[in-house]
């Protein structure tokens, strides 16, 4: 199996990790030596959602641990990560000395593996060439919950912002990342996460273009809010080796709160060509990158973070409210 | 932000059960952050062998009790304008709320920086906490207080038995509980009651998870959580008494955040600015939860956390606390990232607790939710298996790892495992032995399979292990045993070869650790500080190995009885000796609770083991310029010969001298070649030979095994049949296992002598005296420097034979000697080449390094002879122990030739009448005193204690008496009420009478040395410590209080600083 090979530091959360869409294309090394301790949580689905999961199948080209654990133990597990892992055809290595990949992954970069099984090697395969979005936005339309209307274009989501969305008295309707959003009827428009450049979602971006030109709420969050910076005019950039974990320090710069957020992103927000009625709405206290920006109206912003966590810290769901409130006074 | 100028830090006094050496890390972090600030600090602490009481710390340091009378009189002359509460554990929080309650904060104007008192108050009251919590359903165990043992019993009878019983302002869980029934719960609440104003009684979550974060919140809300751990042992056994893990290992991410979110909206709401700690019970079968408390304060799971993550808690809660936000704040270990932000760890962290239960007679060795541990050790690894074998090795107990322990096995596996001991762990391995399944043994221990797994795998690997007995190991099971933590001693064991041929195989398999780096991010940033471990799980070092050469030094180890912060003071003293002379140093070391453990205190920190095979490989790794093992007690210097052996270059002392100083008969017959006088003894291989050697030498005789089976140690015997008894049922005599006896002397003079040499030739001295004659365990003594009691003569002749003995074992570097004396003739009872507990104490009277010196000499480095000696100082010191038997559930508290006392105070006084009653006022005793219940055994220590007595006592304080006390006192003139013996049933009762707190003062001077049986002496003594009334059991410190009380010691106590005694 062969992919681009990435990090995350995360200690908790594989499963929800495993199947993050954003992962498509990547063979993944978690830094916790410790994996698989609670084994996998019972799949199954409700009202179109996989609660425990953050997508109906695991995303990632392989996995790369130090320690994985033979005997798992939780009350809500159904299987183990291993079992898991060998049901959705995905290859994992155990016994890797990660810490010694995590930081050759800091000082070169992000770069391509493949995890050659059986003396059968595979070819190179580079995720950052493709339209991934394409490949995996789902083609069908959905709509869950009830209450005002949030337009959601699916990139790649994780699950867990449509529940975000859905309990907050939200209805969200999902649609292909290329859907022809100009006639229907919404209150807000949410660009979900995903994986991939999101320069080559040209289609997205004359979406949120378009929806820029009316006066209802647009929120992105991480791959969404690439693609809305990139609508409004500024450009983006891969990083070295991108932020994945879940302590990411960012700043909120109207409020100078400072929160730890979840992250899983490879490209970021470069702002010298964002128009002057767009600000910085969030940074990184470690780097100083773009974790945000916001429209002066206030009505249209992204994160780059992901307030739904699952995994990480909950502590920015508030973004949720803040939209929903922009979408109460639709 | 407000600036201030002036600020005070309250210490937390003497080390104590429940509040050791992790005050002193927080005391020296917080100290060194407000200087950084140019602020003026001041610090009370009478604890003389910390760090933060140096002189290059604080601006100016009391050593004062960290009481509400003496914090009022140092507030009253420096009139500083804030206070730090949190940095002295339950001490300091306790004196600072009730300088809140009383006014003297508000009166004098001093600000409380950091977490407001309220909040304190809120989070210490249990009522308030719960009620706080309710306001955002939060849930807290259904709980409700009660101030009498009728109200805690309605309210167990409402929330069904068995419930817990915590006390309020306690620190550790002192007086805590699982009460079954009714009786259990009077018994507990009402013992409880004598110390605590209110008891809260509790649901009772035992089985559940233990669950604990750190958070950090700043004056803007900003808030993180710094670490979470989880317990190995289940709710009921208290979190300073388990094994705890860091990260949680079997939360999933909807249970770690879901208790991290909660934490910071507790947190938050509390109003909390600082660190904290809040503990919570999770159900092992849902995601229900309880908080059980939250401290708000630095606490010994902060400094655990600080250590685990590598993030400075202490140092950003002393920032916090002044102002600063966390944004405004870097990461000390990346140096270029954000003070906010939660450390990712890529390794796993073990804690275990030491305890020294066997010091002690009678005491209940069962762990449970009141705190009875001593000190605890960390290790680091990347999987669990090797970071819990070296943990278990850390303990210095004797344990190999998790396999290889025959002597530490377990007779009742099942009860073992139900109701724990600390060799609990021990017992889940040999029920894997006996055929127990992993379902079984959580049934009956309630730790998470998980675990259970993880400890089946080590006994798996023992199994395969065994296979090969005088085989050669194959490569890849020797790599997969390192890898889960076997030691190469622990490997020899099990195959039944010498751990130097599996080195040597290992060796020639090319199996060797690598050193790893904890830089707070998992490798996502490069860390500036070389904050190390070593790993069998890694193929690359983290970092270039240093060319050039580096003086390694060993810390202390685990903090037990007997080795204590006072070693960390001397391993700190000497690194920053060598770092000043511009020598690159390297600290080895695994106690948690240390200075020496911070990484900006030696150029490399290696937190790990210390032992014989890992020195050699960092030898094998990094040029080392010499090792430096007589700093940290006694655990690094058993260490002299093997690494000696290994060809380590070990500095000072030759390792054959040192072995010269150990070896008891080698020592005894340089000391008679030398004419020095020393008392008789016999190294013995029968039980005959012993009682005949006995008879010759006359008794009380000193028995001293080499090999001990039931767990009890040095005893003294005073006649034939005390030690028949005791030979019998403690002690395995034969040729392997030869047993040391000495003549016993009492009523002699006991003298402490420490010293630094060169070649032999003495380069600074100390002598100090004991209060209490000799008998009483130097560890336990109370010390008086300079000497005030000592003949001239005695000082010579002791001074003479340190010289005699410096040169005859060509000593180059510290050491400590310990003499007898009676009537002029001194003896020697034993010598150390190595530091002592009393230098740190010596050191700071006198206003002279003695370790400074040491390492300078040590090093061959240029060092000024001292200008002044004892005979120039105008003060005196007076070194008290802590005793914390009130945690030690059924022990005897007396003095003995083992050593009991968990810490120590020093206090200065411009005679030794004042030092002597600060000392004593620091370590606990309240005075004036207005009654007092003497029972004075022999007739002897009645007669002495008369004079002082009758000036001190008649008229003032109201006299109780046991039979013969009573009845001499009568004849002697003073008004004495008799009471009864416990064992007689007669009432009132000596113990009546100090349950029902009539006396202020229990004096009780033992009649035997033996103190096995159920005595009365032993119920009026332990009566006393349940009941928290003060004790005195040693006529001497009883004779020397009555004295200085009668010349009105207690109206001339002077509060001045360390600095105005020079």
């Amino acid at each position: 199996m062969a992919g681009e090979v990435v990090f995350n530091t995360g200690m908790v959360g594989y499963p929800e990790t495993l199947t993050d869409p954003s992962y498509t294309g990547q063979i993944l090394v978690l830094t916790y030596p410790l994996i698989g301790n609670y084994g996998m949580p019972a799949f199954h689905s409700s009202g179109g959602l996989h609660p425990n999961y953050e997508s109906p199948a695991g995303t990632i080209r392989g996995l790369i641990v130090a320690d994985y654990s033979n005997n798992y133990q939780h009350w809500n597990e159904e299987t183990s990560l291993s079992h898991w892992l060998y049901k959705q055809r995905i290859p994992a290595l155990s016994g890797i000395d990660t810490r010694r990949l995590t930081r050759h992954l800091r000082d070169k970069g992000s770069m391509l593996g493949k995890i050659i099984l059986d003396g059968k090697e595979p070819e190179w395969y580079d995720p950052n060439k493709e339209h991934l979005v394409r490949q995996i936005s789902r083609p069908e339309i959905q709509t869950f919950g009830d209450g005002k209307r949030v337009l959601f274009l699916d990139c790649g989501t994780k699950e867990n912002i449509i529940r975000e969305l859905t309990i907050r008295n939200l209805q969200v309707i999902r649609v292909p990342f290329d859907y022809d959003i100009s006639q229907m009827e919404y209150d807000g428009l949410l660009v979900s996460n995903g994986p991939g450049d999101p320069a080559m979602c040209t289609e997205t971006i004359q979406r949120v273009q378009l929806a820029y030109q009316n006066e209802r709420p647009v929120m992105g969050i991480c791959l969404g809010h690439q693609i809305m910076a990139l609508a409004a005019g500024a450009s983006t950039y891969k990083m070295k080796f991108g932020h994945r974990g879940q302590n990411q320090p960012v700043l909120n710069h109207l409020s100078q709160q400072a929160f730890v957020s979840s992250q899983n992103h490879g490209y970021a927000v470069d702002i010298d060509h964002l128009p002057k009625d767009w600000k910085t709405l969030y940074t990184n206290l470690n780097d100083q990158t773009i974790e945000g920006i916001i429209h002066e109206s206030g009505r249209f912003f992204s994160v780059q973070f992901h307030p739904e966590a699952a995994p990480g810290p909950v502590d920015t769901s508030f973004i949720f409210n803040d939209f929903a409130k922009l979408l109460e006074g639709q | 932000m407000i600036q201030y100028k002036k600020v005070l830090i309250l210490g937390s006094a003497a080390l104590k059960i429940g509040e050791a050496g992790e005050f002193d890390y927080s005391g020296s972090q917080a100290i060194k952050a407000l200087k950084e600030e140019g602020i003026f600090t001041i610090l009370i602490n009478p604890n003389i062998a910390t760090i933060q009481t140096s002189s290059d710390l604080a601006d100016q340091v009391y050593f004062l009790p960290v009481t509400p009378p003496f914090i009022r009189q140092v507030i009253e002359k420096e009139r500083p304008d804030g206070l730090l509460l949190s940095f002295g554990g339950q001490t300091a929080l306790n004196a600072g709320v009730a300088l809140y309650e009383n006014g003297t904060l508000t009166e004098f104007d001093v600000q409380v920086l950091g977490t407001p008192v309220e909040t304190v108050m809120d989070t210490e009251d249990r009522n308030r906490f719960t009620q706080r919590l309710n306001e955002i359903e939060v849930k807290t165990a259904r709980s409700a207080t009660a101030t009498d043992w009728q109200a805690a019993r309605s309210i167990a009878v409402e929330i069904g038995f068995p419930v817990m019983i915590r006390v309020a302002y306690a620190l550790g869980g002192l007086g805590s509980g699982v009460c079954h029934n009714q009786t259990e719960l009077e018994e507990r609440v009402k013992s409880a009651l004598a110390h605590a104003p209110q008891v809260l009684v509790e649901e009772y979550l035992g089985g559940w998870k233990e669950i604990e974060y750190e958070i950090v919140r700043d004056a803007s809300d900003n808030c993180i959580a710094v670490c979470n751990m989880e317990n190995f042992d289940p709710v009921g056994i208290h979190t300073g008494e388990s094994i705890v893990v860091a990260p949680s290992q079997t939360l999933n991410n909807h249970e770690y955040h879901k208790l991290r979110a909660i934490g910071l909206q507790v947190i938050r709401h509390l109003g909390v600015v600082g660190e904290c700690n809040i503990q919570y019970a999770l159900d092992p079968k849902s995601e229900d939860y309880r908080v059980i408390e939250v401290n708000a304060r630095l606490s010994r799971s902060s400094a655990l956390a600080s250590k685990a993550t590598g993030y400075p808690l202490a140092f950003v809660a002393a920032k916090l606390a002044l102002g600063y936000t966390l944004p405004e704040l870097k990461n000390a270990v990346t140096g270029s990232t954000s003070a906010f932000f939660e450390p990712a760890l890529d390794y796993v962290v073990v804690k275990i607790p030491r305890w020294d239960l066997r010091k002690f007679r009678r005491v209940s060795k069962r762990i449970g939710s009141g705190m009875k541990s001593v000190g605890e050790v960390m290790a680091i690894g990347r999987h669990f298996e090797e970071a819990l074998q070296k943990a278990l090795r850390m303990l210095g107990t004797g344990a190999r790892g998790l396999t290889a322990n025959p002597q530490l096995e377990v007779q009742d596996i099942s009860s073992e495992l139900q109701a724990p001991t600390e060799n609990r762990i021990f017992a889940i391995m040999q029920a894997f032995e006996r055929g127990f399944s992993i379902t079984e043994i959580n049934n009956l221990s309630r730790i998470d399979q998980w675990f259970l797994h993880k400890l089946k795998k080590v006994h798996d690997i023992t199994k395969q292990l065994e296979l090969f007995r005088k085989a050669e190991l194959p490569g890849d099971l020797l790599l997969r045993a390192k890898q889960a933590g076997f030691s190469d001693t622990q490997l020899a064991l099990l195959t039944g070869q010498k751990a130097e041929a599996i080195r040597k195989l290992r060796h020639g398999l090319n199996i060797h650790p690598k050193i790893r780096q904890i830089d707070t991010m998992a490798g996502e940033y490069p860390a500036e500080t070389n904050y190390l471990y070593l790993s069998y799980n890694a193929d690359q070092h983290d970092l270039p190995m240093p060319q050039e050469k580096h003086i390694l030094i060993l810390g202390s180890g685990a903090y037990h009885i007997g080795s204590s912060v006072e070693f960390d003071w001397c391993a700190v003293n000497a690194v920053r000796s060598l770092r000043r002379a511009g020598l690159p140093t390297i600290i080895l070391n695994y106690n948690p609770e240390t200075v020496s453990t911070d990484y900006d205190e030696s150029d490399m920190l290696i937190f790990d083991e210390i032992s014989e095979e890992i020195i050699i490989e960092l030898q094998n790794m990094i040029p080392l310029g010499g090792v430096l093992l007589s700093m940290g007690g006694q655990i690094p210097n058993n260490l002299a010969i093997p690494l000696a052996k290994a060809g380590l270059p070990i500095l000072g002392t030759p390792a054959e001298q040192i072995d010269r100083a150990e070896n008891r008969s080698i020592f005894s017959t340089l000391l008679d070649e030398l004419g020095i006088g020393q008392p008789v003894w016999g190294r013995l291989d029968s039980p005959t030979q012993a009682l005949k050697f006995a008879g010759k030498v006359g008794y009380p005789v000193l028995v001293r095994p080499s090999y001990v089976l039931s767990g009890a140690a040095m005893s003294v015997a005073s006649n034939a049949e005390e030690l028949e008894k005791y030979l019998e049922r403690a002690v395995e005599i034969s040729g392997d296992h030869p047993t040391v006896i000495s003549k016993f002397y009492t009523n002699a003079k006991e003298i402490e002598y420490d010293g630094v040499a060169k070649n032999g030739e003495i380069v600074v001295y100390a002598i100090s005296e004991h209060v209490e004659n000799a008998g009483v365990h130097s560890g336990d003594a109370t010390l008086v420097f300079p000497p005030q009691r000592l003949y001239l003569e005695t000082m010579r002749r002791v001074r003479q034979i340190a010289g005699q003995i410096a040169k005859a074992l060509q000593i180059t570097g510290p050491f400590n000697i310990q003499f007898i004396a009676k009537n002029n003739e001194v003896m020697v009872i034993e010598c150390n080449l190595r530091a002592s507990r009393s230098f740190p104490f010596v050191s700071k009277i006198l206003g002279i390094n003695f370790i400074d010196i040491a390492a300078k000499v040590m090093l061959g480095l240029p060092f000024e002879r001292p200008g002044k000696d004892q005979f120039d100082i105008n003060c005196v010191g007076v070194k008290a122990p802590q005793f914390s038997f009130t945690r030690l559930e059924g022990a005897d508290p007396v003095l003995g030739v083992e050593m009991a006392s968990t810490g120590e105070v020093g206090c200065f006084g411009d005679d030794f009448d004042e030092a002597f009653i600060k000392a004593l006022i620091a370590v606990g005793y309240r005075f004036p005193f207005k009654s007092v219940l003497l029972s004075t055994g022999p007739i002897e220590s009645k007669a002495e204690l008369l004079e002082p007595l009758l000036k001190v006592l008649n008229g003032h304080v109201k006299i109780y008496a046991t039979g013969g006390t009573a009845k001499f006192l009568t004849e002697n003139g003073f008004n004495a009420e008799k009471v009864a013996w416990p064992l007689d049933d007669t009432h009132p009762s000596a113990v009546d009478i100090i349950r029902e707190r009539k006396v202020d003062l229990v004096i009780n001077i033992p009649k035997s040395f033996q103190k096995e049986e159920l005595t009365n002496g032993y119920l009026i003594r332990r009566a006393a410590v349940d009941f928290g009334v003060m004790l005195i059991t040693n006529r001497q410190i009883a004779m020397r209080l009555f004295e200085a009380l009668s010349r009105g010691v207690l109206d001339r106590l002077q509060i001045k600083s360390s600095a105005e005694y020079d």
